[in-house]
């Protein structure tokens, strides 16, 4: 076996889920599983108990919502990345959905998983930050609305409570002139720097331990992005300048 | 679930992976397993049509699904299946351990898009690695494979 010792827990419903996040110690969330399931076969993540979100039928919508879209828990990259209503409502998500890894992974992988995730280089977050969007919280207490602002806290880390299930993402229809630009080694791999437009914000992503928006006419004022074997700090702010003039320059 | 048409007992073990049930639980090793971290790609097989990697995903579940491994492509003794007959016209495997995963990875391309362009097929290909050909001959194998598919 590769992954540490859990204990597995497939609920049928929310309500189920919710009671199982809020009687059990140590434990964690598994939807797509394309960032969970690489921590459990390396034990870098040891939950005690996972709760398998898979088996809830009819937590998988896409739908309009106060004039923008959102994505429930269980929909999978892929079914966004084809979705009607995502295109003709945001196609901004759309656009950033599509440098999300491989199609493979996006078969399985889910916007709100992305989101819970909460890497700092992953492309969603930018997204959500860039229009200014919201997700929805349950839990047995009940439910509440985060806004962006309020959501990522640090490196892989959310506002998000032991307890509380990400049900929903809403991301609000992108402006005409929105746009995602990345730079990374390879088509699919997570991106050294990236910039998100949508209308005059601009949300930057890989160069700061969450998302961040910059004013677009200094986009890398204050940033102290950090160094690894793939690009310098010099070359991600580097990188950052040279794709918030490209989204611009349109 | 079934495995390739054929009903198939779920692990005892939560934690068995789903590569390691095909492999190792139920003796279907053409599922190859490189990284383990859903980079490689060599132990993509369909779920429910769609490719997915069976390293990513834990056997419980499969349950109620269907998956099909390079093994349900062609009956023994069939004729192969067009995207296997392709890479084998064109060369598109050498010492073929990733070759499993890149034939489930373009059964499901081009099941999506049955005549894709040089671009969408370097898309389609580009979440599997091999460390032998170089890929120009299994791009060939992938435009013979939608060749083949539309006979």
């Amino acid at each position: 076996m590769k992954p540490p010792p859990f204990q597995y827990h497939a609920p049928a419903t929310v309500e189920e889920a919710c009671a199982l996040l809020q009687s059990l110690d140590d434990a964690k969330v598994l939807a797509g599983g394309q960032s969970l399931m690489p921590l459990l076969n390396f034990r870098l993540a040891r939950p005690a108990h996972l709760v398998d979100i898979n088996r809830i039928v009819g937590f998988d919508r896409i739908y309009e919502r106060d004039g923008g879209v959102a994505v429930q828990a269980l929909a999978r990259q892929a079914a966004v990345e084809d979705s009607e209503v995502v295109a003709r409502v945001c196609p901004l998500l759309r656009d950033a959905v599509r440098l999300v890894a491989h199609r493979v992974i996006r078969n399985r992988g889910t916007v709100c998983g992305s989101l819970a995730h909460a890497d700092p280089a992953s492309e969603l977050p930018a997204v959500l930050l860039a229009l200014g969007g919201s997700v929805v919280v349950v839990s047995s207490r009940g439910g509440r609305v985060i806004s962006v602002a309020n959501l990522f806290t640090g490196v892989f880390e959310t506002s998000l409570e032991p307890d509380e299930l990400l049900a929903e993402a809403w991301f609000p229809a992108s402006p005409p002139q929105s746009a995602i630009y990345e730079e990374s080694r390879r088509h699919g791999d997570f991106a050294l720097a990236g910039v998100v437009r949508a209308g005059d914000r601009l949300a930057l992503f890989g160069v700061a331990p969450t998302p961040v928006l910059a004013d677009p006419s200094d986009p890398a004022r204050g940033l102290q992005p950090s160094g690894d074997l793939e690009a310098t700090p010099e070359f991600r702010v580097h990188l950052l300048r040279a794709l918030a003039a490209r989204a611009f320059a349109a | 679930m079934k495995v390739n048409g054929a009903d198939r007992p779920a692990p005892a073990d939560p934690r068995r992976l789903l590569s390691d049930h095909l492999r190792h639980d139920l003796g279907l090793t053409g599922t190859h397993v490189g990284c383990e971290h859903g980079v490689c790609g060599c132990c993509t097989v369909l779920l429910d049509g769609a490719p997915v990697r069976s390293c990513l995903m834990l056997a419980v579940q499969a349950e109620g699904h269907h998956i099909t491994t390079i093994e349900g492509l062609a009956a023994k003794g069939s004729p192969l299946h067009p995207v296997q007959q392709a890479f084998h016209e064109t060369h598109g495997l050498q010492c073929g351990f990733c070759t499993p995963g890149f034939v489930m990875s373009v059964v499901g391309l081009l099941a999506r898009n049955p005549n894709p362009t040089a671009e969408e097929i370097d898309e389609g290909i580009s979440g599997n690695l091999c460390r032998c050909t170089g890929y120009a001959s299994i791009r060939r194998a992938v435009q013979r494979a939608a060749e083949l598919s539309r006979q």
